[in-house]
């Protein structure tokens, strides 16, 4: 069972000042799933994120990613182990087109140093076209091939937001965190968007998956965790997650339960 | 396709060609026409040329606002200075005997020193300096260019290692494969005057100094930096490890700087902590973001229209006002500032990317 684990993470905890925005959260992504982390506005998951990339410190949790302990603390540390990530608030490199935002993307998997750079061995230059080579292939990978050579900032939201996976896919990631890539999109982006989350667990990766659209989240996710105020309040397959009564009172309020 | 016309039918090399055949000519039309004091202009714009190309790299690649550059530039001068010059011997005992010739050390060998000896002062400086940004990084790098400015005038006692503020003199000037650079040379059938040498080994340097930098911007290391420069926590999320990033910046910005300083202190033959202020580097900077902020031709082109603007300044506003007004009404000097200042509030308001910014570069 737990060599099935791409991630497998326990008891994380973290509190800015007297707010306690996670209280032992446990997730668990098997390999090559799609693993959905949801709960109301505030309930911790973007910051459950920013703790399992290493952005914030935890103050507890035990971190096991592909089997291995991991202490996250440097964010490119995680993401050279495999970890990818995209951002809520979309981060791109706006005056960098299209093309070298991906290319950016391969910077961990490459090597070239300086001496390479200033002198152009051939080693480096080989492998600067592979770079180029296999942007290019992530671009169509994506859809956005016609937009390489424009600015990043320049692109419509959806694109801005599938452009942020493909340069996540450049870092040649074993898990995918999407930190709500569907937000802002309008119903054909959203659609497409399903294709290609669909292709990319076809194509061997996995996912973890922060979103609001629950249509999305319930059609996609082979399973669910659910946070409301830092604590899991429920996780298992979308359809028990969709009827139990924590969730619905977390969402719809006492009430309805 | 939309223009006819003579150059339009030129193919690229042929410009680059025509490129060169001027560069080489332009020390004796200059120097025919204007005399060597313009060459010397010209020596000092190519130098600029090398300074601004390494700010850009800090300033322009990785967005790391470095207000203390030109301290780099001091240290390169001040290590040609005290190896190359009379002044330690004279100071103490033991190097005199050490040396009983004189210390002379070959323009060459300071250089590749200046260059380490720049890149870990660069380092020093952006160690302490990794978490700030934009106004905080300016107060710092700012404060550690006086301090350095500071210490080159202070440092006369109690041992005198700088000469403080008198400065140090008779450097060696550049000699470089058995060539002297202070002295004309005889190739037979045509003498080149040593002014003439030397702007051919700065555009050498300055030359070889920008396909250094458009090298490292077409590379990995250069998107790196300019990822750093867009998003900080997105660079790292790239797996860029942005502080080796940043520090790889700050050093090889500093060891440009170091080259041009080793070469200033031989082409004056003196240095003193005047030449050093927070001033220059403000003018480094000016060039870099009225050229174009990371792009190199549009440095290249702030870099030699404020090397040289001052000159044609002093050259017109003088005599202007003798003929006007019978004497002097404004100092050259305050009009030059004044000027600066407009050229750049202007830029700042209708072209924020620089005169040359780079195509496709909107707003």
């Amino acid at each position: 069972m737990m060599d099935q684990m791409l991630l497998d993470v326990t008891d994380v905890s973290k509190h800015f000042g007297g707010v306690h925005a996670l209280e032992s959260v446990g997730l668990r992504v098997p390999h090559g799933s799609i693993v959905g982390l949801i709960g109301p506005n505030g309930a911790g998951k973007t910051t459950f994120f920013n703790v399992i990339t290493g952005l914030y410190p935890a103050d507890s949790g035990i971190f096991l990613f592909n089997g291995k302990p991991y202490f996250p603390q440097s964010v490119s540390e995680v993401t050279q182990s495999g970890l990818a990530r995209t951002f809520q608030n979309i981060r791109l490199f706006g005056e960098m087109t299209v093309l070298e935002n991906v290319m950016v993307g391969c910077h961990c998997r490459t090597k070239a140093s300086v001496l390479g750079a200033i002198f152009r061995f051939p080693s480096t230059q080989r492998e600067e076209q592979a770079i180029r080579a296999k942007s290019i292939e992530l671009l169509a990978y994506v859809g956005l091939s016609e937009f390489a050579n424009i600015e990043a900032r320049n692109l419509s939201y959806g694109h801005q937001r599938r452009l942020e996976i493909a340069r996540a896919l450049a870092t040649e990631p074993k898990l995918l965190a999407l930190d709500e890539p569907a937000a802002g999109m309008n119903a054909t982006e959203k659609l497409e968007l399903r294709e290609l989350l669909l292709r990319i667990r076809a194509d061997g990766k996995t996912i973890l998956l922060i979103e609001h659209d629950v249509s999305l989240v319930m059609g996609i996710c082979d399973s669910l965790t659910v946070l409301d105020y830092g604590k899991v309040i429920a996780s298992g397959k979308p359809s028990d997650v969709r009827t139990h009564p924590e969730v619905i009172k977390a969402y719809l309020g006492q009430g309805a339960v | 396709m939309h223009k006819e016309g003579l150059f339009h039918r030129l193919p690229r090399s042929a410009y680059l060609w025509i490129g060169i055949i001027a560069l080489i000519l332009m020390p004796w039309v200059v120097g025919a026409s204007g005399g060597n004091y313009w060459v010397r202009v010209l020596d000092f714009a190519l130098l600029y040329i090398v300074l601004a190309l390494g700010l850009n790299v800090v300033v322009g690649f990785a967005g790391l606002l470095d207000l203390g550059y030109i301290a780099f530039y001091a240290l390169g001068a001040y290590s040609y200075a005290l190896l190359a010059s009379p002044h330690l011997p004279q100071q103490f005992e033991a190097i005199a005997t050490a040396f009983p010739q004189g210390m002379h050390f070959s323009p060459w060998m300071v250089a590749m020193f200046s260059i380490i000896l720049a890149a870990l002062f660069g380092i020093v400086l952006g160690f302490p300096t990794l978490q700030l940004r934009g106004d905080y990084l300016a107060i710092v790098t700012l404060g550690f260019g006086e301090i350095i400015r500071i210490f080159m005038n202070n440092l006369d006692r109690p041992l005198n290692l700088t000469n403080g503020p008198k400065g140090i003199n008779a450097i060696d000037p550049i000699h470089l494969f058995g060539i002297s650079f202070a002295k004309p040379l005889d190739l037979g059938f045509i003498q080149i005057p040593g002014l003439y040498l030397v702007f051919y080994l700065f555009l050498l340097l300055a030359v070889c100094v920008a396909i250094v930098c458009l090298h490292l911007q077409d590379s990995r290391i250069g998107r790196a930096w300019v990822a750093i420069r867009e998003d900080e926590i997105a660079a790292k999320a790239m797996g860029i490890n942005t502080r080796n990033m940043k520090l790889l910046a700050f050093a090889i910005g500093a060891s440009f700087a170091g080259v041009a300083g080793v070469l200033f202190s031989a082409f004056q033959g003196f240095v003193s902590p005047e030449s050093f202020t927070l001033w220059e580097s403000i003018v480094v900077l000016a060039m870099v973001v009225l050229g174009g902020i990371g792009h190199i031709p549009g440095v290249i082109l702030g870099a030699v229209l404020l090397a040289i603007f001052p000159e044609v300044l002093r050259g017109i506003a003088q005599p202007l006002q003798q003929a006007l007004f019978g004497h002097v009404v404004i100092d050259v000097e305050i009009i030059r500032q004044l000027i600066y200042g407009l050229a750049l509030i202007l830029i700042m308001l209708y072209r924020p990317g620089g005169i040359w910014q780079k195509s496709g570069a909107s707003s």
